[in-house]
């Protein structure tokens, strides 16, 4: 056991020192949410409104949580698709060989993604001002956990898929097929509300990003924003309801991502 | 000397195909054991059933006394090995590629910090410590490797082909690390590789073809076993002079292509006594050592030549560009 949770650590503190590296990948994370929030945020704001928002609810503010949402998708799957990099490059045989058990290399990178995700959700912050959202301590705190557990669950996910995967191409399919669909269908660009057609809204509601979205909502906004927001129906659930559904979600995954990597190595 | 690693009876197939045949031997304590056959004879996948990574179809493999298939762990903490395909981690440095393995085999950081250095030092890396692996040639990478392997103290260290790919030069010098390094740590080697020249550095190789071992010994012994040296004799009366060496050596020579052969144990001395004694009836005399070569082709009725690389390593060295690219 001592060994496992030791292992876990170096692999952890691989993704780590490799995050610290990677500059460019830092840069490149946090120039696509700024583009969909200064191009697509403010040219939507700029010509339409949310129906039946309150007046006061800038559409940027909206889609400030979906973007951080977005990027955490992207960050997480990223992280986790790596070991299909690690296993073409070699690298995966180094870990496999060494006397450590398989659930712990699976639930170390695991973390490590969960873990470069929430750094990277720290740089996202200074983005607030465009979404003309004030950032408390608490609300800070509060969505990095999120952040971390959204992060947690969307990496062990990662890492079912691409523990079967053996190419990159593969990939292309999971990414359109799968991850964007996640996104475009978890309100993070347009609120789930009863106008939505119900088949979507039924999607919606399966959608795990949605409750992500939704609970980065509810840290984000605070005082009487939040209140406008809820009111308006633009913070859909509960954020215990969201909180359930995230840590059960997450819990699920990384055993089905730890052990769809012990069985596939 | 003790048995180290001991397999008998070896067998792995891949559905319809055998790969290791009923492979038996053993491996001596401090021993540099090559393993010697063409690619697609069995060599890998006989080094991934010993490290564990493949369970055998039948027979077993003991390292240090431990089952490969029951005690894997224990196994895996006896062993080092450096694959066929480089398996670093390119974006960090030699030293972090180090920790990290210390790490993983819960090396205690004081004991890290020394052994590294000094195989860092052995190995000629130590002023590029801080380099990222990216920048490294890939005989530096090789050698990197094999410090990796070696930073647990492990008592078998296995290099899977470790001078493939590599220039002539690079390839004489990783012998010589090797070689030092078992001398200078008593760590048992075993190795594979399809270069013939490299299995003389062997203290003992075992032929594998199709799976199967066909022939186990010192390098000398199996050239020995070919019925040694052969002399040849140019002359103007070729049948004269070969009853000339049976009435003088008692030597049984026998005329083929314009020469007459002489098939002896020690060449080196029969020559000057050949020339000391009909001397007056050669014009040339030429002496033929057998080579690994010779060994291989009388045992399996082919030679041993480099193939074309196979197509996953084009696939690989594909990946890589389109990857440098981003």
């Amino acid at each position: 056991m001592t060994n496992g949770l030791n292992a876990m650590y170096t692999i952890w503190l691989r993704e780590i020192w490799r995050f610290v590296r990677e500059r460019e990948r830092i840069v490149g994370m946090v120039g696509q949410p700024l583009l969909y929030l200064l191009i697509i945020g403010k040219g939507i704001s700029a010509t339409m409104g949310i129906r039946g928002a309150p007046a006061g609810v800038d559409y940027v503010t909206f889609m400030y949580p979906g973007i951080v949402g977005m990027s955490i998708l992207f960050t997480s799957i990223f992280s986790a698709v790596s070991v299909i990099w690690d296993r073409e490059f070699g690298f995966l045989k180094e870990v496999l060989v060494a006397p450590v058990p398989r659930w712990a290399v699976a639930l170390g990178k695991a973390l490590g993604g969960a873990t470069v995700t929430t750094l990277q959700t720290v740089i996202l912050l200074v983005l607030a001002p465009f979404a003309g959202i004030r950032l408390t301590v608490g609300g800070v705190v509060e969505m990095l956990a999120l952040a971390f557990l959204l992060s947690l669950a969307l990496t062990s996910f990662g890492l079912a898929v691409a523990s079967r995967m053996t190419s990159m191409q593969g990939f292309q399919m999971f990414m359109n097929f799968l991850i964007m669909p996640l996104f475009f269908l978890s309100g993070a660009m347009f609120p789930l509300t009863d106008r939505v057609p119900a088949w979507m809204r039924a999607l919606m509601h399966v959608d795990p990003l949605t409750y992500g979205v939704d609970a980065l909502r509810h840290a984000l906004y605070t005082g009487p924003v939040l209140e406008v927001m809820r009111a308006a129906q633009l913070v859909r659930f509960d954020l215990w309801t969201d909180i359930a559904v995230l840590a059960g979600l997450s819990l699920a995954l990384s055993a089905i991502g730890t052990a769809a990597f012990s069985r596939a190595s | 000397m003790s048995a180290i690693v001991e397999v008998d009876q070896l067998t792995r197939t891949f559905g319809e195909v055998t790969a290791v045949d009923h492979v038996s031997f053993t491996v001596q304590e401090g021993e540099i054991f090559g393993f010697l056959g063409p690619n697609g004879a069995g060599k890998s996948t006989t080094i991934q059933i010993l490290a564990t990574l493949l369970p055998p179809t039948s027979g077993t493999a003991r390292l240090a006394g431990f089952d490969v298939r029951k005690h894997a762990v224990e196994v895996r903490r006896q062993i080092g090995i450096v694959f066929q395909d480089p398996s670093l981690d390119s974006r960090l440095t030699a030293e972090e590629n180090l920790r990290f393995h210390a790490r993983l085999y819960g090396v205690p950081a004081d004991v890290y910090r020394r052994r590294s250095e000094e195989l860092l030092a052995m190995m000629g890396l130590a002023d590029r410590r801080r380099s990222l692996v990216a920048t490294f040639s890939g005989g530096m990478k090789r050698r990197l490797e094999i410090a990796r392997g070696l930073l647990h103290h492990p008592r078998v260290l296995f290099l899977d082909e470790p001078t493939v790919g590599l220039d002539p030069q690079t390839r004489a010098a990783i012998w010589d690390y090797v070689k030092r390094l078992r001398d200078e740590t008593g760590v048992t080697i075993f190795m594979t590789t399809h270069y013939l020249d490299e299995a003389e550095h062997c203290d003992r190789i075992a032929i594998i073809d199709h799976g199967r071992v066909v022939a186990l010994d010192t390098p000398a012994a199996l050239k020995r076993g070919l019925g040694g040296d052969v002399i040849y004799l140019r002359g103007p009366d070729l049948a004269g002079l070969a009853a000339r060496l049976k009435q003088e050596f008692g030597l049984d020579a026998e005329v083929a292509d314009g020469r007459l052969v002489i098939r002896t144990a020690d060449a080196a001395s029969l020559a000057p006594r050949i020339l000391a004694g009909v001397g007056t009836g050669v014009e040339s005399l030429e002496i033929k050592q057998p080579t690994l070569d010779d060994v291989f082709l009388s045992l399996t009725g082919r030679a041993i030549r480099d193939e074309e690389a196979s197509p996953t390593d084009s696939v690989r060295a594909h990946a890589r560009m389109w990857r440098n690219r981003r």
